[in-house]
């Protein structure tokens, strides 16, 4: 046990020196050396992870103390690391997969020249290690200290290629609406401090009685903005979709599998605090809910091969939001994991699909791509497989176990998430017949570029789709005759409050009904896409949808241009007149004052002694008077 | 005699003295004016020291008395340095302008 407790900090150090490493030397290192070296930190805290993974294996938890970030007289926040299963499934996922997309990148940036090369692994190196942090932290100080990280390497990332100024716009646009997240965040860890002294996690749990229900409530829902923002929930989910002008590996990694899903890390790890509080969870449920609709709903229409994919990933967060509303944690964080995989791969293999098509994006002119890139296709195929939650691939059995805790909620809540999984499958399976069946929709010269990608790409990609395909076999439902390893590796610090009480036949019968539901729909996809042809006009309801709801115009109408004008009242009134002619009128009075004074000067002599003896006799008159 | 006769006096020369440089413009003259008022000054000086000498005060402190009589010769021989340089400077004055009318010298104007 004390092993683990020895280590643990290297996990985080070693992307922090990769990152200190490559950034510094960026300007000398070899693409191959910088590209080792930000793998290669990654592997390691992957092989350490696993170590503290197979420790934590029988509900151990640890809590590593190193020293003391803040120590006020009446509160100290400590340097702590939480090692239990919860942080060592998200430490195994974070390093896994990212070690897997940092092998991709190596070959998928290579047209970068060695600076900005090293630069971005640097930056991926910084984010791995913010991840980290946030995982790992024992209070939710350090929690908020690689909320805080994630939230810049997200910036840094998707301004990656920063020449292009709607690249710049979007990761400003990200960071800004991160921003509104953080500060309920940071005013719910304010209001902790303000009623309990502590932000340690368990000190938290411990002490809970000592809080009212208006506390709770308060609490919950100020962390809960904190999480709509970083994991894109309505009303801020905006941001995701722009992020994806980013490298799609960053895409695949941080707004796929693990930055997304730290909101849904951080109220599983609450989940205490969350069990508390009955409105937040029902608030929490509804916002999943719409966001997962919505998104799925945009998604329809996309013709972005990432844009998709960004659509997709908002709605597969607003399922782990709706599953966390209703108690159902382990749920989440399962699917947190698959998703993890599936998405990662299908961020990964629009990446390839990208990088064949040399930096063509848009799907109308793709197609019929399957005879040149057979292993982009098979997985890409895998991953849409276990997102529309065929059996057995992994995404059935976590969205599986969504929809049963909420079909138990409230049958309304699982009739629309059945809609809105089976709008998955159709959006998804869509994407990929376009993409890859048909024939190839765009210039003899693109056609002959295509190409599969080097084995850099693909293998991580089979390595994600074997994980996709059988991930979910970790926690298989007592239904197949499974143990449910997950839900007992997690149940020391989860305590769920949705239990199951179906009887294994309305289960069967859900389940079936679902994936019966889900195959007609992949079918209606393929017979509807198969030899798709890309049509001018849409229906007035599909414009709405490829104008995705109109939710920017929304927003910029509403809160853009207000602010805006306001900006503008502010600095040609109050600043330019007010302020400025504050300032400068100070200066022309002073001018004025002294060009009338100046004439006082005559140059006179009888002047001067003139006043002179008046001034003698004033203070004459003052002395004898008064 | 009362001392109110050299207070008159002493008044009398220095209202000359101050109307002298306010009105008139030859430098010479205003210069004299400037001597005027200094004497009328010094008499005033002398002619206190001279009641003080009668007072009480004065007759158990002869001293007191002496030294402003004494002051009074400071006095002039610091006025005797202040007319050789001022009459310096308007000789100066009259060389470079052949005039030695004070309006005349308004350069500092402004």
């Amino acid at each position: 046990m004390d092993n683990v407790l020895q280590m643990v900090w290297l996990i985080p150090l070693l992307p922090l020196i990769g990152f200190l490493i490559n950034g510094l030397g960026r300007n000398s290192l070899s693409k191959r050396m910088s590209g080792i070296i930000g793998s290669g930190v990654i592997l390691f805290s992957f092989l350490l992870s696993l170590y503290v993974f197979f420790n934590v294996k029988g509900g151990n938890s640890h809590l590593a103390h190193y020293f003391n970030l803040i120590d006020i007289n009446s509160f100290t926040i400590g340097f702590d690391f939480q090692i239990d299963p919860l942080s060592s499934l998200f430490l195994l996922i974070i390093t896994g997969v990212g070690f897997l997309i940092h092998v991709y990148s190596t070959a998928y940036m290579h047209e970068e020249d060695g600076k900005d090369y090293a630069k971005y692994f640097a930056y991926l190196n910084l984010f791995v290690f913010s991840m980290l942090l946030l995982v790992m932290g024992g209070n939710y100080v350090i929690l908020f200290i690689g909320w805080e990280g994630v939230g810049l390497c997200s910036y840094l990332l998707i301004g990656y290629w920063f020449k292009n100024v709607n690249y710049t716009n979007a990761a400003k646009k990200a960071f800004v609406m991160n921003r509104i997240g953080d500060l309920g965040f940071l005013l719910a860890v304010f209001w902790l401090l303000n009623k309990l002294g502590t932000t340690n996690f368990t000190d938290v749990f411990a002490n809970l009685s000592k809080l009212s229900t208006t506390d709770i409530t308060g609490i919950t829902l100020l962390l809960f903005v904190g999480a709509i923002g970083k994991s894109a929930q309505i009303p801020l989910f905006t941001w995701l979709p722009d992020a994806m002008a980013g490298p799609t590996p960053v895409s695949a990694l941080i707004h796929a599998a693990t930055m997304v899903t730290a909101g849904i890390y951080m109220i599983a790890r609450s989940n205490v605090l969350y069990n508390l509080a009955p409105l937040t969870q029902e608030i929490i449920m509804w916002i999943g809910l719409a966001t997962a609709l919505l998104a799925a709903t945009i998604a329809l229409k996309q013709n972005d091969i990432k844009k998709v994919l960004a659509y997709s990933t908002v709605s597969q967060l607003g399922f782990m939001f709706l599953a966390l509303g209703t108690g159902n944690y382990i749920a989440a964080v399962f699917h947190v994991m698959t998703h993890a995989f599936f998405k990662a791969l299908l961020f990964l293999g629009s990446g390839s699909v990208i990088h064949g098509m040399h930096h063509e994006q848009d799907i109308n002119n793709m197609g019929g791509l399957k005879s040149k890139m057979k292993i982009t296709y098979i997985t890409f195929f895998i991953g849409c497989l276990a997102i529309a939650g065929i059996p057995p691939l992994s995404g059935f059995f976590s969205k599986d176990s969504i929809l049963i805790g909420a079909y138990e909620h409230n049958k309304i809540v699982y009739s629309i998430a059945l809609f809105t999984a089976c709008l998955t499958a159709f959006y998804m399976f869509r994407l990929l017949f376009i993409t890859f069946n048909g024939k190839f929709r765009g210039t003899e010269k693109q056609w002959n570029h295509v190409h599969e990608s080097p084995a850099a790409m693909t293998v991580p990609l089979i390595i994600l789709a074997i994980l996709s395909a059988i991930a979910g076999f970790v926690n298989t439902p007592a239904l197949f005759g499974g143990t449910e390893s997950l839900t007992h590796f997690l149940s020391p610090v989860i305590q769920q409050t949705h239990q199951t009480t179906l009887s294994h036949a309305t289960e069967y019968m859900l389940m079936g009904g679902a994936v019966v539901l889900i195959l007609a729909v992949i079918s209606w996809a393929y017979f509807k896409f198969k030899n798709y042809e890309p049509k001018e006009e849409s229906s007035a309801f599909g414009k709405i949808l490829e104008n995705k709801w109109y939710v920017d115009e929304l927003y910029n109408s509403i809160l853009v241009k207000p602010l805006q004008a306001i900006a503008a009242f502010f600095n040609t009134i109050v600043e330019k007149k007010g302020i400025d002619g504050m300032v400068n009128g100070v200066g022309k009075a002073v001018n004025y004052g002294s060009r009338q004074i100046r004439l006082l000067q005559s140059g006179q002599i009888g002047n001067y002694v003139l006043l002179m003896v008046l001034g003698i006799l004033v203070l004459f008159i003052i002395q004898l008077f008064f | 005699m009362e001392i109110r006769w050299y207070i008159g006096l002493a008044v009398a020369l220095f209202s000359i003295g101050v109307m002298g440089v306010l009105t008139r413009r030859n430098a010479i003259i205003v210069f004299m004016c400037i001597e005027l008022m200094l004497n009328a000054v010094n008499l005033l000086l002398v002619a206190f020291s001279k009641m003080h000498a009668l007072s009480p005060v004065g007759l158990t402190n002869p001293s007191v008395v002496s030294n402003a009589q004494i002051f009074v010769f400071f006095i002039m021989v610091v006025a005797a340095a202040e007319v050789a340089v001022g009459l310096a400077i308007i000789v100066m004055m009259y060389r470079n302008t052949h005039v030695v009318d004070i309006n005349f010298l308004n350069r500092l104007k402004n």
